[in-house]
């Protein structure tokens, strides 16, 4: 175990465990400031009851997804000191935009939204619950933004074996940021929504049956539905994004390893990167050229227009892309019966419906991690696309045994965490049935 | 050196220091906590609760800022103190699950855990971070790449573990008063009697620490020697600290808080004044040590920087007093 490979597993492990909370929390904040928002307007008391309820899960929720934020700030510094040397310049500022615009407003008033409900005005907690949902939401911009130039560096220099901030709005609005952030929003929402209807669903099957319950069910159901279609376009458009500017990622998330026109889709298929080809491919021919540049005779790049040693880790890349986008089909799926059994008048007598909404409620995290994955280890063997590889940004200085120990508490720490989440949702379930 | 820079390691005290005056109060009231009566005890998390999230931000826009405006500082310093950081780190983590999940039940056994876990917390953050900023100042070893060479245990030597001590000191003088000012009846009075503790031995760890570094640090007093002006700055801080013992036994909670807050402010700019222009002194050779001028950024990026931070840091500061005024009087 050398300090490269913990380095990685670390931060995989740390950004990845603060991805379960952080759509989450995106998702809820603005469901809950709707519910508070119907609360000011009409007074009607089962929508201050779903706000406070819905509240109640979302900071708890939320609190989680701050703590494991902190580890992420710092471990640019800790563990990548070389990547933050090369790019200190250009990468600093949307996180210091990150901190001063958004984590400050979101942690600020947080704190109405915990202790303030018996305290203030519905005005202030409405104001409130406003804030909170654009900032942790700008926040999710600036970090994509950071991350999106590690994807397609620009409006920077190369002087002397560092990287120099040329131009501010060109590294920010590089050429993946807006595709990546629509993206990622739009999972947030779905992520809240699949979870609202899956809680909801709980209550139901627990004999919960109330204006409260099937009012958040409804309403979360239209936004799962519209959400995963809008996805479907959102991820369409940074898949044509990929194909232009990261044309290494894209030959890999699509299995293509020869560059030709009239490129297949694959509905099917076993990557083998030893013999450079797809085994058991069930392909739709033409598909990708078309989908990806509009035209059927564009030319797709295979991998081997590439050096071996620049291709990603295939399976791993791969897999998760098409995982995640079979996740995305059957969100859509899910979503249109829920509705059509809305329309039937059947919805919240189908415990059938219920149930399946209550296993459904994992998915969108899974898809979530998965759309990470494709994104992260797509870029690799790079850290910056073309500029410093992964083996070159690691702390050179840090060893090996103290990042085992950091690994072992974080995991442990973090299982805790996790029982802990599972341990009071189920309390605000249980408290709820019974009252 | 240029302004941009020079307007940068003044960013980075303030940051810091801000942090220090607001933070500092919640985690010198979990100091107290295990001192307190059990029925005091919801009424301490009460004074935190609101306000811990906000106030630890400026400790995130401290290292944002670090990165962004001095990333090589940054990079040294956090791979330097690696150990340290990941400490300070779960501390944090334990301490923000322990304030918000405290009161979610009723039973003694969880409360009691996270009761302990906020606390053993709120000592650790101030005590490690202490013991960084002590490092700083008595200087790390730092090779050619400007990479920390040194141990673990290197970073434990004892002028660091005075550091540590005095920040754990000054937490606990500024959350006591802090909670006088909050509070009333027996809990009130027991902080008075707090303060005046953690005030005296802050007072003195203060007064030994700055013995010390003349007699084995005296490169920390060139700005000093040179400016004797600036000798005011160590004499006000003691001075403030002298105001809280005096403003308490006169009753004047708000006034002690305000010398406490004083105190902070002026043990940051002591310290600030003795590393300008340095960030990081390298003990094994001078020269190789960090400063303003070889660890910044790029202009062009350090006025980028100071875009944001004007466009933003008056939106903060008005939205934290919005939040404060939500939340203020006493807590019963």
């Amino acid at each position: 175990m050398n300090a490269l490979i913990l380095s990685r597993i670390q931060f995989a492990l740390t950004v990845g465990f603060h991805f379960i909370f952080a759509p989450l929390t995106i998702g809820l904040a603005w469901f809950v400031f709707w519910m508070l928002t119907k609360y000011k307007r009409t007074g009607d008391e089962t929508y201050g009851q779903m706000a406070r309820f819905w509240n109640k899960i979302f900071t708890i929720s939320f609190v989680i997804g701050v703590v494991t934020g902190i580890p992420l700030e710092f471990q640019f510094g800790t563990n990548w000191s070389q990547f933050s040397r090369f790019v200190g310049d250009v990468f600093g500022a949307p996180l210091a935009a990150e901190v001063v615009f958004t984590f400050f407003v979101e942690s600020i008033f947080i704190a109405v939204l915990v202790y303030g409900w018996n305290r203030v005005s519905v005005k202030s907690l409405w104001f409130s619950s406003l804030m909170v949902a654009i900032s942790s939401t700008l926040s999710g911009f600036w970090i994509i933004a950071a991350n999106s130039w590690m994807q397609t560096p620009r409006g920077h220099n190369l002087f002397e074996g560092r990287i120099f901030l040329l131009d501010f709005w060109a590294a920010i609005f590089n050429p993946s940021t807006l595709p990546r952030f629509l993206h990622t929003i739009d999972a947030a929402m779905m992520t809240g929504a699949f979870f609202i209807v899956g809680m909801s669903a709980l209550l139901i099957l627990k004999g919960y049956r109330q204006q409260l319950t099937e009012k958040s069910l409804k309403m979360a159901l239209i936004v799962a539905f519209i959400a995963s279609v809008l996805q479907l376009g959102l991820g369409h458009i940074h898949g044509i994004q990929i194909a232009f500017t990261q044309p290494e990622k894209f030959a890999a998330i699509e299995g293509i390893f020869e560059t030709q026109s009239r490129a297949p889709a694959l509905i099917f298929g076993i990557p083998n990167a030893n013999e450079e080809k797809v085994d058991a491919a069930v392909r739709i021919p033409g598909l990708l050229s078309l989908l990806a540049f509009g035209r059927l005779d564009a030319e797709v790049k295979g991998l081997k227009d590439f050096p071996k040693d620049e291709w990603p880790p295939l399976a791993l890349t791969f897999y998760p892309f098409h995982l995640m986008v079979a996740l995305g089909i059957y969100f859509i799926l899910f979503g249109a019966l829920g509705l059509f059994l809305l329309w039937r008048k059947r919805l919240f007598d189908s415990r059938f419906f219920m149930k399946l909404a209550l296993f459904s409620l994992p998915l969108p995290f899974i898809a979530n991690e998965l759309g990470w994955m494709t994104a992260e280890v797509g870029r690799q063997p790079w850290i910056v696309y073309h500029l410093m590889k992964t083996r070159d940004a690691i702390s050179s200085s840090v060893p090996a045994g103290q990042i085992l120990f950091s690994i072992i508490t974080f995991s442990l720490i973090y299982i805790l965490l996790f029982a802990l989440w599972i341990y009071l949702i189920r309390r605000e379930v249980i408290l709820k049935v019974q009252s | 050196m240029d302004t941009l820079q020079i307007v940068w390691f003044f960013l980075i005290v303030s940051f810091f220091a801000i942090y220090a005056i607001l933070d500092g109060f919640d985690l010198g009231v979990g100091f107290w906590h295990l001192f307190a009566r059990r029925e005091d005890r919801p009424n301490l998390f009460y004074l935190v609760g609101p306000l811990w999230d906000g106030n630890e931000v400026w400790f995130l826009a401290f290292g944002g800022a670090m990165f962004a405006a001095f990333p090589q500082v940054y990079a040294t310093l956090f791979s330097g103190f690696y150990l340290l950081v990941m400490i300070v780190i779960f501390a944090f983590m334990f301490r923000g699950i322990a304030i918000d999940f405290r009161n979610k039940s009723a039973s003694k056994a969880w409360q009691g855990v996270w009761d302990i876990v906020f606390a053993v917390a709120s000592i650790t953050i101030p005590l490690i971070v202490g013991i960084a900023v002590g490092n700083l100042l008595y200087g790390l070893k730092i090779d050619s790449n400007m990479n920390y060479f040194g141990t673990f245990s290197d970073l434990l030597n004892p002028y660091a573990l005075l550091v540590g001590l005095l920040a754990l000191l000054m937490c606990a003088t500024h959350g006591a008063s802090y909670i006088v000012m909050k509070t009333g009846g027996a809990l009130q009075e027991r902080a008075v009697s707090w303060s005046f503790k953690a005030c005296g031995f802050y007072m003195a760890i203060f007064f030994i620490l700055c013995i010390a570094t003349i007699f084995t640090l005296p490169h920390l007093f060139r700005n000093y020697t040179s400016h004797p002006f600036l000798f005011l700055l160590p004499i006000i801080t003691l001075l403030s600290m002298l105001a809280i013992i005096i403003f308490n036994t006169g009753g004047n909670d708000v006034k002690s808080f305000v010398a406490s807050i004083f105190s902070v402010a002026g043990t940051m700019a002591t310290l600030g004044i003795a590393l300008f222009p340095v960030l990081v002194y390298a003990r094994n050779n001078a020269d190789l040590s960090l400063t303003i001028m070889n660890s910044s950024a790029s202009p062009y990026a350090l006025k980028t920087l100071l875009i944001v931070v004007i466009l933003g840091m008056p939106l903060v500061i008005a939205y934290q007093i919005w939040v404060y005024r939500k939340f203020a009087g006493k807590v019963t």
